[in-house]
């Protein structure tokens, strides 16, 4: 849908050249110079941004420390870093853990498997970006990538031996429960907006509404609290269900609340024509819904889904505090290793690093389509 | 959906005559019954089955359900509270009672500095000067990209490794910033300071009267008496001319450091800062983005339009562009307020006891796991449910009054 370039211009648009004595100069005089006052503010800030440019990069460049020694038993020598600590970052901690902050406890030898997964997801996430992949097909494309995943990292056939649960960790757990939550989250979140829409059945109206003003009233991590305390008890006796699985559900219900309204948004913002068009045919709900409802609503819905979804990704770090091990979880476990304790700075910027290229990524794209999606829905 | 909204034809008397139901598939009434029956069924065969299992763990693990905790002695140490509190003797009940306290005082001063750093941010992010544009740009996008918890962690870790009281920084020797917390001189409260407070209370009440008074002359004659000269009047002039024949007292308690620590003044505890720091930094990103949004939703047209009327610049901007972005602003405003709020609860993770906090350590002493988090989920549902509907009584106010 290229709708882009088929907005009629009524008026040839005046070619908009800039005004004469155009050049670096000008540029500068009307957007850095223009009034005593901008004037004053560009010098002020620009000396404080080159203080704090010159501040970082002397500390996270030139004084650095990249690697430390070893001794014998393995344990690496920090003293070089301690001393220099404040006026040289020591990233010797990021090549000492990486792969613990990255895989977790999974077996050093098999984590090459969440490194593929890692790579399926951020493929996954492409994939569904893309317009031509927007139709029924991307169902399956998400089951088949999301069932690759969890049988490279459960393991148990095609000889790839079993790792149980409880040794995954680090950005895998981060994307698997922001993945999932979105996976299942969504189809439940549709059912929810359209219960909430619906004017036949007040009952179940009425159960959608309550279930997302509860979910909307509460901080995630209560109801991870739930999860962790609570669900053990709702089982029948005998039957546990693990940890990772019991913060799965609760993200997945959490995101549920939240997407319905971005559903609803949608469905709230498509003409009732449609709808009235649809039942007019003689089309059952399903019908109407599956074929002329849905497809639309869900189109117009996108950018905020992304925003939603950047949301949660970033939420799954609470896991943290219900000890699961997370990308965060790991970078903490890093950090009480003795040697490397008092660099947490070096730790929480790499992870910060890490968080901002996965939310930057998806917030750009996100904001291209709504300049895209507005572009043509605009008259 | 309200009457008024109704097609004009179906609600003039020209309702479609009532047919009896059917108990057949192909009435649309009995068919939206029986999904009815039939999903409530579904839910409450889910729900009973949930709380069977429970009461049957329950039982099995003997703990006794109910709200009975909450007049047993907590035992808990709290370090920060609004209210006295002894941990031998103080219960559950006035333990988590300071948790809400503590929620609620890191939520209001959270939100009004929020409110005040992002509405900066917003409109630095509009600002011709393009350093300015693209400083705030890139504050509001990185700020927003990384996740809160990572961002207290960091806090608090800064504010950990500040140096000991002993060598703790200082700004004028009044406030002084260790790994204790943030020190600040309080003011010795006497009887003049109370007493040039309700002259101001008065001063607003008498303003508001003058300016009422103001406009309802302005509206029957066209002539409108000055204003400002009565507010300074009564804002100022009135509570400083009390306090000073009260004798003018105006001493400081400075904190001073005697031994390890520092005695008198006020402290703000390093979980407390760490917490207030994130909350505020993290949220003014977004607060930014709606603040821009909603003066950027006002055309300029409306600038223009009240300028050719002769309005004065600041009568534009409180009479026709404010009330026009307001509109745009409130409601995600809200939402964020609400955001800023659930987000508190990541105090748990830096040692700040908000409500969430102690009522972990609650169920954790206790086992009393459903009540504890009910209680959580009660508090904040309140909280959440009466800022909504105070704000939706709110944005109906400020609305858009359409035929």
């Amino acid at each position: 849908m290229s709708m882009t370039s088929s907005v009629a211009r009524p008026l040839p648009v005046p070619s908009r050249d800039a005004p004469a004595g155009a050049g670096a100069l000008a540029w500068l005089k009307t957007n850095l110079f223009p009034t005593w006052i901008s004037t004053a503010v560009t010098l002020a800030l620009g000396y404080i941004i080159v203080r704090i440019i010159i501040a970082f990069v002397s500390w996270a460049l030139f004084n650095a420390i990249w690697t430390v020694p070893y001794s014998a038993n393995g344990i690496a020598q920090t003293a070089v870093c301690q001393n220099i600590k404040g006026i040289g970052a020591c990233w010797a901690v990021i090549a000492d853990k990486y792969r613990l902050i990255l895989f977790g406890r999974y077996p050093y030898d098999e984590q090459w498997r969440p490194a593929i997964v890692v790579l399926i997801f951020i493929g996954l996430y492409a994939v569904s970006a893309m317009r031509r992949f927007w139709r029924k097909e991307l169902v399956l494309i998400w089951a088949a990538a999301l069932t690759v995943v969890g049988v490279l990292m459960w393991g148990g056939v095609f000889g790839l031996p079993v790792v149980s649960d409880d040794q995954w960790g680090g950005l895998p757990i981060t994307l698997i429960l922001a993945t999932f939550g979105l996976a299942f989250g969504f189809p439940l979140a549709v059912l929810v907006a359209l219960g909430r829409r619906s004017t036949h059945l007040p009952a179940v109206k009425t159960l959608c509404v309550v279930y997302v003003e509860l979910i909307r009233g509460v901080p995630l991590i209560s109801v991870l609290f739930m999860a962790s305390v609570m669900f053990p008890l709702f089982m029948p006796a005998g039957v546990n269900i693990d940890k990772l699985l019991r913060a799965q559900i609760a993200i997945i219900l959490f995101a549920a609340a939240y997407l319905a309204e971005v559903v609803r948004g949608g469905l709230q913002a498509l003409p009732k024509g449609q709808a009235e068009a649809a039942d007019a045919l003689g089309l059952s709900y399903w019908k109407k819904t599956g074929f002329i409802v849905l497809p639309q609503a869900l189109r117009l819905v996108i950018p905020p889904l992304v925003n939603t979804f950047i949301g949660f990704f970033k939420d799954t770090s609470l896991v943290l505090i219900i000890g699961l091990f997370d990308l965060l979880t790991m970078g903490k476990v890093a950090l009480s290793d003795p040697p490397w304790q008092s660099f947490s700075t070096e730790v929480y910027i790499t992870l910060a690093l890490i968080y901002i290229a996965f939310c930057f990524a998806m917030s750009r794209y996100s904001r291209g389509l709504e300049r895209e999606l507005g572009a043509s829905q605009r008259r | 959906m309200s009457d008024a909204t109704l097609d004009p034809r179906l609600t003039s008397g020209r309702v479609a005559p009532k047919r009896a139901m059917r108990l057949s598939w192909s009435d649309p009434r009995f068919r939206a019954i029986v999904w009815q029956v039939v999903i409530l069924g579904g839910v409450a065969a889910v729900v009973w089955y949930l709380i069977h299992n429970t009461s049957q763990n329950l039982a099995s693990r003997r703990i006794a359900t109910g709200f009975g905790f909450l007049t047993r002695t907590a035992g808990i140490p709290i370090g920060e509270s609004l209210i006295s509190y002894n941990p031998a003797e103080d219960t559950y009940g006035r333990a988590l009672l300071i948790g809400v306290l503590n929620t609620l005082k890191v939520a209001v001063v959270g939100i009004v500095l929020a409110t005040i750093l992002g509405t900066l941010i917003g409109i630095g992010r509009l600002s011709k000067n393009w350093l300015m544009a693209r400083l705030t740009a890139f504050y509001v996008e990185t700020i927003r990209d990384i996740p809160l918890l990572l961002q207290l962690l960091f806090w608090y870790t800064i504010l950990q490794g500040l140096p000991a009281p002993r060598n703790a920084l200082s700004i004028g020797g009044a406030v002084w910033l260790s790994n204790r917390g943030l020190k600040l001189p309080t003011l010795n409260w006497e009887t003049a300071h109370t007493v040039a407070l309700l002259m101001f209370i008065v001063g607003i009440v008498g303003t508001w009267w003058w300016n009422r008074r103001a406009r309802l002359l302005q509206e029957a004659t066209g002539d409108r008496p000055a204003v400002w000269p009565v507010a300074v009047g009564m804002l100022l002039a009135l509570p400083l001319l009390v306090w000073a024949v009260l004798g003018a007292p105006f001493q400081w308690d400075v904190p001073a450091l005697h031994g390890f620590n520092f005695t008198g003044g006020a402290n703000i505890s390093p979980e407390y800062f760490a917490l207030l720091l994130g909350l505020v930094t993290y949220t003014a990103g977004y607060i930014a983005e709606i603040v821009r949004s909603g003066i950027q939703a006002v055309p300029m047209g409306q600038w223009e339009a009240a300028g050719a009327l002769g309005l004065k610049r600041g009568a534009v901007l409180r009479r026709i562009v404010l009330p026009q972005a307001l509109r745009v602003i409130v409601p995600p405003m809200t939402s964020q307020y609400l955001n800023l709020i659930k987000n508190s609860s990541l105090a748990v993770a830096i040692g700040y006891q908000d409500l969430v906090s102690v009522a972990n350590t609650t169920l954790n002493q206790t086992g009393q796991a459903i009540e504890g988090i009910a209680v959580i989920m009660a508090v904040y549902l309140t909280i959440s449910l009466s800022i909504s509907l105070f704000m939706n009584w709110y944005n109906a106010h400020i609305a858009l009054v359409e035929r």
